[in-house]
């Protein structure tokens, strides 16, 4: 195979690391927000099992969650949903991997809401008590009080904490490897299998680089557009 | 008639009770300075008058309004709790200005959410109050390249730009190197001669003699004195009152 050969090989599964990178991202930033209200929530109980959800969800590695997802539905209820999802879309719509996918989608993203979660909690927590007083007595109402004058604050102090997630996370997308879905990893390994090439496994560095090179200029202008106040 | 009325106020934080009934009443334009140690009570009460804590007993009235009552407890839900802050200004002993804010931004907030004026009314106003705590030339700094004391007159405008009936501070120099705060107390006393009522709660005992026309030396939760600044500097009737102010005396001597 040539060199181009094998790059396009290698960004056929990139595309799919890109997929599970934007999805994450986009599900589970949002998806963050309410797991941090819950814990910190005023109500005992909803703040409790809101924690535990998050120590759990963060102290298992997400290789093991991945595994989870994928075979419980099979184990548990004798029902291989995402088995028969690819199953189903290969069928109707000649798309491979789909249900794994699925799998690996919902895996990602309540994993990482879980860590969103805890560096939301964090920004949150950390702006001062006297910044809510100063609004309250301005007779301003709690919504006002988040939206207008927390809330830029708590964004100026995640962007550092989220970006170094953001940059993991695109690393990360390489377990989904471990239930076979063709992101740019797998598609080296199966290179490596029936072509007996292994320089393409070190090649894709190449591409999570580039990548992540991009991320850092992204994530740095908006850093630094936000620094204009010091809070 | 009063302006202010406080009736026996008391508040417990847990089993230590902080403030143990207190009485004042205060007249349109009169401003009252609240001396006292570190830990009799002084911001506790400004906090309960500006609904940062709610008492646990007592009655506070402004003009003809109640706006608490312990025995009517059940009335004060979120929105009129909301509503009878307005009657009230704080100024922290440390600013709390918003830090994502310009100077005139900081002003026209609660205005402008509030929906109290229009935009151009707003930032006018908003204009003439910083003009007016000296600092038109800086409008679109952001806190952080302000001085302390700049700071502090930002945060006085802010709480001036809802004009409420009562302004209160809360050691409003504490926080302020020595020699920034001048510029401060000056704003104050302008605004005494504006005929503002206001509460300020001072360790400045030179600044609560001149400014003040009512004097209260707080100590453990209740009013421990009161009277015109003559009566409690020149003339003070308790123990504890000529203690606290000999003490008062020798630091500004030390500082001096
Ligand atoms: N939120 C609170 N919880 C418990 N104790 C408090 C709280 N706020 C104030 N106190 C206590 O109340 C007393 C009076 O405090 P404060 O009103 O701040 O006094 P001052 O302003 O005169 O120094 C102090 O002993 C303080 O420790
Ligand atoms: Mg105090």
């Amino acid at each position: 195979m040539s060199f181009v050969e094998v790059t396009k090989y290698l960004l056929d599964g990139f595309w799919i690391s890109l997929l599970i990178f934007a999805v994450t991202l986009l599900c589970g930033a949002p998806l963050g927000l309410p797991i941090a209200f819950c814990s910190m929530s005023r109500f005992k109980p909803v703040r409790y099992v809101s924690k535990v959800i998050v120590w759990i969800v963060r102290g298992v590695p997400l290789m093991l969650q991945i595994f989870i997802i994928f075979y419980v539905p099979g184990l548990l209820f004798d029902k291989p949903i995402f088995s028969e999802l690819d199953r189903y879309f290969f069928k109707t719509y000649q798309i491979k991997d789909a249900g794994r996918i699925i799998a690996v989608l919902i895996a990602f993203t309540l994993n990482y809401a879980c860590y969103f979660s805890e560096i939301y909690r964090g920004g949150i927590e950390s702006i001062s008590k006297g910044q809510y007083e100063a609004g309250y007595v301005l007779g301003l109402t709690k919504s006002q009080i988040f939206r207008k004058i927390i809330l830029k604050q708590v964004i100026q102090r995640i962007v550092p904490p989220m970006s170094n997630e953001i940059i993991t996370l695109i690393k990360d997308t390489a377990l989904a490897n471990c239930i076979v879905v063709s992101e740019i990893v797998m598609q080296a390994k199966k290179l490596a299998a029936t072509k007996a090439l292994v320089w393409p496994l070190f090649y894709t560095g190449v591409f999570y680089l580039l990548f992540v090179g991009l991320l850092t200029i992204i994530l740095g202008k908006v850093e630094k557009k936000l620094s204009y106040f010091r809070s | 008639m009063a302006l202010l009325e406080v009736k026996n106020i008391k508040k417990n934080f847990g089993k230590t009770e902080v403030l143990k009934g207190i009485d004042f009443s205060l007249e349109e334009g009169q401003v009252l300075a609240i001396i006292g140690s570190s830990g009799s009570g002084k911001t506790t009460l400004l906090r309960c008058l500006n609904f940062l804590e709610q008492a646990d007993e007592g009655v506070i009235r402004v003009g003809e309004q109640t706006l608490f009552d312990s025995s009517d407890k059940v009335t004060l839900n979120d929105e009129a709790i909301r509503q009878n802050r307005l009657n009230f200004g704080l100024v922290f002993q440390n600013f709390n200005l918003f830090p994502q804010y310009t100077a005139l931004q900081n002003v026209t907030l609660a205005p402008t959410l509030l929906k109290k004026g229009t935009a151009p009314e707003n930032e006018d106003n908003a204009r003439n109050l910083l003009d007016k705590v000296g600092l038109s030339d800086k409008l679109s700094n952001y806190p952080n390249q302000l001085s302390g004391g700049q700071q502090q007159r930002v945060a006085i405008a802010r709480a001036l730009a809802l004009s409420p009936k009562i302004l209160c501070f809360d050691e409003p120099t504490s926080a302020l190197d020595p020699e920034l705060t001048g510029e401060v107390l000056r704003v104050i006393r302008d605004l005494k001669n504006d005929g503002r009522t206001m509460i300020v709660v001072t360790h400045e005992m030179a600044f609560a003699k001149s400014v003040a026309d009512v004097v209260i030396y707080m100590a453990e939760g209740v009013i421990e004195e009161m009277g015109t600044p003559a009566e409690v500097f020149e003339n003070p009737q308790s123990e504890k009152t000529r203690a606290f102010l000999r003490g008062a005396l020798e630091e500004y001597k030390e500082n001096s």
